[in-house]
């Protein structure tokens, strides 16, 4: 009961700074309550931040989904995200497959990534030492970086397609691919949630990141659970890679834009349990896009780097994390 | 059904299990009694895979178990209980179950599995409902829910690490005539590992008593009961129950 109601106050605590840093700096401003809480453009950031929130949400559920059954946090998980996106850049643009097929066929590549992750490196250093395996994972990170750079280059590239956007109200203009984002990330975290509380497999999973060496003794085959899950979880990086893809460039350091927020989320949200990470997400996302809204775009992500390290000092656990 | 030949097990110096040698007939219950550290723990063990005799031979219907792996030892037909229940605390009690016939036997669709499971739950007197969660189950309940995991696996023969040392008079009663019930319907052989000895006696049809690594003696019941070197072992030890104290 204790923990149910610490939560319970964590989240009206969340409520009562998130309308705070709404209103107040716009109160100030103003000196005006009626002029903050009309603010068209206030409540443009407002969504724009949960739409950003989905594709964070996205990126931590396939990080937090292989820490939970792998126990090894994936450092360069954001770089398969850009390896994804070149994918689809490269099939699309220089060999003209549609966007809709370059799209699945850069899930494929991300998912067998992923898969190989697991089978050539992780899959050696399970018994190792947790830091040699973040430092394995942190190798492969630059390894990754140099070789889009050695092959793809420097230069930014763009997908050239846009869906354009849509009015909302009359002041209100909501991006289609951000609101499309937002839509698949959802809809993948449900299909996800479903995935391991309805199949026999989600079911294992599940199992295996509670009590490995129990699965191991009841005859698991433990390897291919693991084999499993990083494919997935490569497979929603390149998930990922299809949303970003038509909002950003393409370029060999595009992960370090979102990896270590993804990352930030998943421990913000308690390392590996994934309902957490989806309700961090949505926190850091509506910090940047509020802070991002009333000062400069930068201090969003000040305020919201600023909140994990003051979270981690009141709840090293994350939030919905164990204290172990 | 089992035939255990002179098997040993020692750590480094010290000889866990000394020349222990043994059978277990088809659709009998077998209780193997003892005090703390006579070995009895190191045999069931052995039993089960979790670690590969020194020397010495366990026979199954004829098959050699000695250093098998223990999920290739559960294929086999011997299912286990563990002395300390260890279930995953955030699935059903069902999926606990399911899981556990999954992977405990060979060639078994999921459709199957979940079968076994509930048939398991049932015969333990367990909920089947999906729903229900294992932190509603108490000291007693995670005991059954081992009995039913090691059920679901299908096993001809059972390995029951009972400890029945944290539950009250009723509750053990019950888990001893649950051992008899599975017997009864299912006619599985049971092997009964205990360290109380008087509500073991009630059940089982033989008993074997180790001490320091070594079996002292076997028989029936109240034959181990009036056997002296037992009544020595375990005489002026709180663990005699009163009623194998006044059988003797």
């Amino acid at each position: 009961m204790g923990r149910i109601d610490t939560r319970v106050w964590l989240i009206v605590i969340a409520a009562g700074l998130f309308v705070c840093l709404a209103y107040v700096p716009a109160i100030i401003r103003e000196g005006n309550l009626g002029f903050a809480v009309s603010d068209v453009f206030l409540y443009e950031a407002m969504i724009n931040g949960l739409l950003l929130g989905g594709v964070l949400a996205l990126l931590s559920l396939g990080l937090n989904l292989i820490f939970g059954v792998v126990d090894v946090v994936w450092i360069c998980y954001a770089e398969i995200v850009m390896l994804g996106m070149y994918g689809i850049y490269y099939l699309h643009s220089f060999y003209g497959v549609p966007l809709l097929l370059a799209m699945p066929a850069g899930i494929l590549i991300t998912a067998i990534i992923g898969y190989a992750v697991h089978e050539l490196v992780i899959r050696h250093l399970l018994d190792s030492a947790p830091i040699n395996q973040l430092l394995a994972t942190g190798g492969l990170l630059f390894f990754f970086q140099s070789v889009a750079t050695l092959a793809f280059g420097i230069d930014f590239r763009n997908l050239g397609v846009s869906l354009g956007s849509f009015p909302l109200t009359e002041d209100i203009y909501i991006s289609w691919s951000r609101l499309a984002a937002f839509v698949t990330a959802a809809a993948c975290v449900a299909g996800l949630y479903l995935f391991l509380t309805r199949t026999f497999m989600g079911t294992a999973i599940r199992a295996i990141s509670q009590d490995r060496e129990i699965m191991t003794l009841m005859g698991a085959a433990q390897g291919r659970l693991y084999l499993i899950s990083s494919a997935i979880g490569g497979g929603l990086a390149g998930l990922a890679a299809c949303l970003l893809v038509l909002q950003y460039d393409v370029h060999p350091f595009v992960g370090l834009s979102f990896g270590p927020i993804t990352f930030m989320i998943c421990v913000l949200g308690g390392l590996g349990n994934m309902v957490g990470g989806f309700i961090a997400a949505f926190i850091l996302s509506e910090l940047i896009a509020l802070g991002g809204y009333h000062f400069d775009l930068e201090w969003g992500y000040v305020f919201a780097f600023a909140f994990f390290i003051a979270m981690m000092f009141v709840r090293p656990e994350g939030i919905m994390g164990r204290r172990s | 059904m089992l035939a255990v030949e002179h098997l040993f097990k020692r750590f480094g110096g010290f000889t866990a299990v000394s020349d222990v040698s043994f059978h277990v007939e088809q659709g009998e219950i077998l209780g193997l009694i003892g005090p703390n550290g006579s070995g009895k723990s190191t045999i069931f063990n052995m039993l089960a895979g979790a670690f590969p005799p020194t020397a010495g031979s366990i026979r199954f219907e004829g098959r050699e178990l000695a250093g098998l792996m223990p999920h290739r030892i559960v294929h086999m037909g011997i299912g286990r209980t563990f002395q300390i229940p260890r279930p995953f605390r955030r699935l059903s009690i069902l999926e606990n179950a399911a899981l556990a016939g999954y992977y405990g036997q060979d060639h078994v669709s999921r459709a199957e599995a979940w079968e076994a499971a509930e048939e398991a739950l049932e015969m333990v007197g367990l909920p089947t409902d999906p729903r229900a969660e294992t932190s509603s189950l108490g000291a007693a309940g995670l005991k059954k829910l081992e009995l039913a995991k090691a059920l679901a696996t299908k096993p001809r023969l059972l390995l029951a690490d009972e400890s029945l040392g944290g539950l009250d008079d009723s509750e053990m009663d019950q888990a001893a005539d649950m051992l008899g019930k599975i017997r009864a319907e299912k006619g599985i052989t049971v092997i009964w590992v205990e360290h109380i000895m008087g509500v073991l006696m009630r059940v089982v049809d033989r008993v074997m008593v180790l001490d320091h690594g070594e079996k002292i003696s076997e028989g029936s019941p109240s034959e181990v009961a009036n056997d002296p070197r037992v009544i020595e072992v375990y005489l002026g030890t709180d663990i005699v129950d009163t009623g194998a104290a006044a059988d003797a």
